[in-house]
């Protein structure tokens, strides 16, 4: 960490900020996923799974819809976040020696964590420091990109989980599925089973009727709550000006981890930091409605540094960089990081909504953790490398997001780095032929006129029933159409005549000449008319 | 006006009844249409795919091939936004090609917004006696913003029962190379649409872009639904101006 806090290109001076930038980061606990096509069929063949996540996200995006629509100033919030997200982000070193120095005024800690082991390293020292062997934890979504909770095992250190959809995904020995609500696969006759299994205070007579299981969990919590030396927590924002730490949250059981504890660890990604409390304004307005569907969430707590005699009395801030910096680097994919994981883009998204979120290999599922994943983690694993192309391109999910992040445009830019890193032989074969087919109208021709011929044996009936190998994908399930007798191109020339039909063979004149020329070929026939 | 028809790839070999479509609308309501011979695919599917080294020689041929013309119609609202959107990035390399690309593609318009928006016309005197339901595609809808356009269209349509689609602006699961790349997620994403295209009890349903139909007529033909796929351009050119 050097004292440099000049301005400048984002990507040069946040090299200078944090040691150690430009380097990938981890997420342990994913490592070894299957890629995508291979999760998400074991997950589309669930039909309770199925039922589950369309019943939860057709619910919260029916009325995140509803929330939205009452606000005629959404798009000008929207742009405003993104401008916000997008200077904060170039301006990154100086805001974050700003926050450094505004959190040590107020009596707080900074501590800079290049990646995952570090992070958590960190903080199993802070809490071997503090003499305990259990912290309780509010939902944050950065201690589960480093496996916090895994890391503090090993340290033989119990992290209770207190957000009553990671305690499921706790006792269940389970993994997050949504960046919201992380046991959204979950229904409560599922839950009920697991909390007369594995909670041990859990009354035996337990139904699963959701207020009943909420009082158990509550019940349960109040314990860790009240024996409780350290807490942890993520951050929602990070306001340099001040120094304070906000988190958004909906049960109160976060605020009880924030207060109680005699210390408070909060692990933040550095991209969470916001210049001024003006900034913060927009997005408390977008972040429940996009996320919960709320004007205004029940619970947001913001505090700096520490105050004597109110609350904890030792504060410690971990900034998190793995794979941040580099991803910022990226002029196309630093979008990304502008996201305030709301989880809009999870709960509109065909794809998410069918293969659910385990089959995303990351704490960061949906359209989102399709973009963020590959980028933080780099594209080295089977899971990572597949995640650009486990979409349809649809859209919905840039349409909702509240920090416009185009996400098919980050898609399809990660899927030309992909192609480039990932050699795959037959695939670039395939694409390099259609290629030299398609870009030229005389080659497109003399291809029409062969799958008219071909129709004979492959298409009676004019559909066809079975392809081979990759097209099989296609032909499992749906037919394919057989070519007809004559193209367009063939009925034009044919019907029209003269001066098109002229054209048509300067185009093919122009292709023979010079069939490297990708640009001359078409070039010279010009229009033909 | 100087029209130029872009057929595109997928049009020109597998569905040619929906590009003779577009030339009978637009020459029934008294423009002259032109193919310009040079065109041939826009390069979308490489594009998508992430093979950007092998769709540059398709986004120089586009701009080539409809250099001249001052509308550039396509039956397929996902290949105008390929080119409106994505050949600019593709060019962008190559100052002399993205002055060509600049110039060219914000004139290229899917058939829907430029009979409506352009040419200020929503009866283009079609008679199409069949209950329908219209499937508006993900890029029409979020890439070229269509909006009513096709709607309204096919409310002008005489004898046409308009039946709205439950879910309608869901994917139908195509998503290029997505349908062959992730088989499972695609197939489940298409059983939806076809449940909701079951549910509006329609006989055709249409939308603005073959790939699209192609998908859905697939899985429609495969369940011998009986129920049929059309093409916009094909219901609005049916009925011969009666």
């Amino acid at each position: 960490m050097s004292g440099d806090g000049a301005g400048g290109a984002a990507a040069g001076v946040t090299r200078r900020a944090v040691a150690g930038v430009g380097q990938r980061g981890t997420m342990p606990t994913y490592l070894g996923m299957p890629a995508f096509p291979t999760a998400a069929r074991a997950a589309v063949a669930n039909s309770q799974l199925r039922r589950n996540l369309t019943h939860a996200t057709t619910a919260i995006r029916t009325k995140r819809a509803r929330a939205v629509a009452e606000l005629s100033d959404w798009e000008e919030l929207r742009q405003a976040a993104k401008a916000i997200k997008d200077h904060t982000l170039a301006h990154l070193d100086t805001y974050l020696l700003r926050l450094e120095a505004n959190v040590t005024a107020a009596g707080g800690h900074v501590h800079w964590a290049r990646d995952a082991a570090e992070a958590n390293a960190i903080v199993a020292d802070l809490v071997r420091a503090a003499g305990a062997d259990k912290v309780v934890k509010v939902k944050s979504m950065a201690t589960q990109e480093t496996g916090l909770n895994e890391a503090l095992a090993r340290a033989e250190i119990t992290a209770v989980e207190t957000d009553l959809a990671e305690l499921i995904v706790q006792l269940g020995d389970d993994l997050p599925s949504h960046i919201l609500v992380p046991a959204i696969h979950r229904n409560r006759a599922e839950i009920g089973e697991l909390f007369r299994r594995t909670m041990p205070d859990a009354p035996a007579d337990l139904t699963d009727d959701p207020p009943r299981l909420a009082a158990a969990a509550r019940a349960h919590l109040r314990h860790e709550f009240l024996s409780a030396t350290v807490g942890i927590c993520g951050a929602n924002f990070a306001v340099a000006s001040t120094g304070s730490i906000v988190v958004v949250e909906s049960e109160g059981n976060g605020r009880m981890c924030l207060t109680l504890p005699r210390t408070l660890i909060c692990v933040a990604g550095v991209e969470k930091l916001l210049p001024s409390w003006r900034d913060l304004e927009v997005f408390l307005a977008l972040l429940p409605r996009s996320s919960t569907a709320e004007r205004m969430n029940p619970y947001t707590t913001i505090f700096s540094g520490v105050t004597p005699g109110d609350g904890p009395s030792d504060f410690h801030l971990v900034l998190l960089d793995n794979g941040r910096t580099a991803t910022l680097a990226d002029e196309v994919g630093r979008q990304a990081l502008r996201c305030i994981r709301c989880s809009a883009c999870l709960n509109v998204c065909p794809v998410y909504e069918r293969a659910g979120g385990h089959a995303y290999g990351s704490p960061y599922p949906g359209p989102i953790g399709a973009i963020l994943s590959p980028q933080l983690r780099g594209v080295g694993s089977a899971v990572d490398a597949s995640l650009p192309f486990a979409s349809s391109l649809c859209g919905a999910c840039y349409e909702v997001c509240p920090v416009a992040i185009n996400i098919p445009e980050a898609l399809v830019y990660l899927r030309a780095q992909a192609v480039e890193n990932h050699k795959h032989y037959s695939e670039r074969a395939i694409f390099q032929l259609s290629s030299y087919v398609l870009r030229s109208p005389g080659r497109l021709r003399a291809a029409q006129r062969a799958a008219s011929f071909g129709r004979l044996v492959v298409g009676r009936k004019g559909r066809i029933r079975r392809l081979p190998p990759p097209l099989s994908g296609w032909t499992d399930t749906r037919d394919a159409p057989a070519p007809p007798p004559e193209s367009f191109r063939a009925w034009w020339a044919r019907t029209r005549g003269g001066a098109e039909r002229a054209g048509l063979e300067r185009a093919d004149g122009a292709e023979r000449g010079e069939p490297g020329a990708e640009g001359a070929g078409p070039g010279s026939s010009g229009a033909g008319q | 006006m100087r029209i130029g028809l872009f057929v595109t790839c997928l049009t020109d070999t597998l569905f040619p009844d929906t590009g003779k479509a577009v030339v009978t609308v637009l020459e029934r309501l008294g423009h002259r249409v032109e193919f310009p011979a040079g065109q041939s695919c826009c390069g979308q599917m490489h594009f998508n795919t992430g093979y950007r080294r092998e769709a540059l020689p398709m986004a120089r041929g586009f701009a080539a091939a409809f250099e001249g013309y001052d509308a550039i119609v396509t039956p397929s609202a996902s290949c105008a936004a390929m080119v409106r959107e994505y050949h600019p990035v593709l060019a962008s390399g190559d100052a002399a090609l993205a002055g060509r690309v600049a110039s060219v593609a914000p004139r290229v318009h899917d058939l829907a917004t430029f009979l409506v928006n352009v040419l200020g016309v929503s009866d283009v005197g079609a008679y199409f006696p069949h209950r329908v339901t219209y499937h508006p595609t993900c890029h029409s809808l979020r890439m070229m913003h269509v909006g009513e356009a096709p709607v309204t269209l096919l409310r002008a349509v005489r004898g046409l029962e308009l039946v709205e689609l439950p879910d309608a602006t869901t994917c139908c699961g195509f998503g290029g190379t997505f349908a062959v790349k992730n088989p499972d997620v695609s197939a489940a994403m298409c059983a939806d649409k076809v449940a909701a295209i079951r549910q509006s009890r329609a006989e055709v349903v249409c939308a603005g872009d073959n790939s699209c139909l192609m998908h859905i007529g697939g899985a429609l033909s495969r369940m011998r639904t009986g129920v049929r796929t059309m093409h916009l351009a094909e219901i609005l050119a049916a009925g011969g101006g009666a």
